[in-house]
């Protein structure tokens, strides 16, 4: 049986960390808040960007000479998948859950006969995808310096992503991320975007014809790299709201069973040292007997 | 005057949202009008001054990089920059064009120079509108 001191120890060592995941349970708590609004205020953009563009696009009709970035390179043989995580651990299954979903594609598309390449974003994810898929990973963008998340960061990665589908690297591409559902629920989802997919709803046009200036062509030029750019921005702040979600709610599980252990450790300790004083007791009534 | 719903939307925010009665826009083949009834219409934006006009009220905004897009509803502006033209801050400006005219050395060839060239005379020209509108708001 473990000594009085070491019991003591345990118990002191179990409460400093109940402090930190407490700790750390606020500090998500507060970043939360603003990830949150910012994932918020982000949404009728990237939906009036994606109805704007379904407009256009519905009107017009696919040729070959159509923007590659809309109609697609007509194969499907690579594809890239676009792994969105966070930089940091501790926050539950969060990574984790994006990585599993991220790889059970890949491993369909596998065995399909496809190839399968990654552009990671966030350390964490890059970490867990490595050990599998090492020599299949493009590049893998860092954002641990970004303090807050721009439009700027968003627009880095659309870049690199159109550069290489321009070379040819790749068909289809698709993102991964988590959506922020609430505090207890995020759900990664898988969104292609090169080619995009639409969903068929009011376009808000009423079937009316639009007029071009410039024309067509030149717009969808211009609308589909920032279209690009918008989704992968709404990917990055719905997975900071998320992430902050879950590692609050990690946190807070964390924090309860540190407490439970501090309980059950502290029931140990008192009744060690009750029998400890009971057992001197009973030898000095036993030696005060002999006498 | 009738009105209609306009709405600019930055990446970041909601920057508008509400009935006006005309709005000037920044065009990439020039500016344009906006009033109620228009037919639909979409062209990007080029850097300037887009100005909200709601009865004797004028509200100028500076855009940048987006698009606009006019239909039965009305008229929404997406913009990857948007502020109040009181809000700007001089700085910022000054690197831009900085940045642009160092895109005009580094062009690599003739339709790429060309390219940087407009967007140093657009970004030099929202400088002067923005700087005229400072001025008259202080």
């Amino acid at each position: 049986m473990a000594s009085l001191k070491e019991l003591r120890n345990r118990i002191a060592s179990v409460k400093a960390t109940q402090k930190i995941t407490k700790a750390m349970q606020m500090v998500a708590a507060a970043k939360l808040r603003r990830a949150q609004a910012a994932a918020e205020s982000a949404r009728p953009y990237a939906e009036r960007m994606e109805r704007m563009l379904g407009n256009i696009a519905a009107s017009v009709t696919p040729t070959p000479e159509s923007p590659k970035l809309l109609v697609g390179t007509g194969k499907s043989d690579v594809h890239l998948l676009l792994v969105c995580t966070a930089e940091r651990g501790l926050c539950g299954a969060f990574n984790s859950q994006i990585v599993r979903l991220a790889r059970e594609r890949a491993n369909a598309l596998q065995a399909e006969g496809k190839t399968v390449k990654f552009l990671c974003v966030g350390r964490k994810g890059f970490e867990q995808l490595r050990r599998q898929y090492e020599k299949q990973i493009l590049e893998v963008v860092d954002l641990r310096a970004a303090r807050t998340l721009g439009y700027e960061h968003a627009a880095d990665i659309a870049q690199k992503v159109v550069a290489r589908f321009e070379a040819g690297e790749f068909d289809i591409c698709t993102l991964f991320y988590s959506r922020f559902k609430s505090v207890i629920s995020q759900i990664p989802t898988a969104q292609q975007i090169i080619p995009p997919v639409f969903e068929q709803k009011d376009t808000g046009s009423g079937g009316a014809v639009y007029e071009y200036e410039p024309d067509e062509e030149e717009i969808l030029g211009e609308l589909l790299p920032r279209n690009l750019a918008t989704q992968v921005f709404r990917a990055l702040l719905e997975n900071a709201a998320s992430e902050q979600g879950a590692r609050m709610s990690a946190m807070d599980n964390a924090t309860r069973n540190a407490g439970d252990m501090i309980r059950r450790q502290t029931i140990i300790y008192n009744r060690t040292r009750q029998a400890m004083i009971t057992k001197e007791l009973i030898e000095i009534i036993s030696g005060a007997e002999a006498l | 005057m009738a009105s209609f719903a306009f709405e600019l939307v930055s990446p970041t925010r909601l920057v508008f949202s509400g009935e006006v009665e005309q709005v000037d826009v920044p065009g990439a083949e020039g500016d344009f009008g906006v009033l109620a009834g228009h037919a639909p219409f979409i062209t990007p934006l080029r850097p300037g001054v887009l100005t909200v006009r709601n009865g004797s009220e004028t509200k100028r905004l500076f855009v940048k990089d987006g698009f606009a897009e006019v239909n039965q509803k009305g008229l929404t502006v997406l913009a990857e920059t948007a502020v109040a033209v009181e809000e700007i801050e001089r700085d910022a400006f000054a690197t831009a064009i900085k940045e642009a005219e160092q895109a005009v050395t580094e062009a690599k060839d003739e339709a790429a120079r060309w390219q940087a060239v407009a967007a140093v005379e657009q970004l030099k020209a929202a400088a002067a509108q923005v700087g005229a509108g400072g001025a008259a708001a202080h």
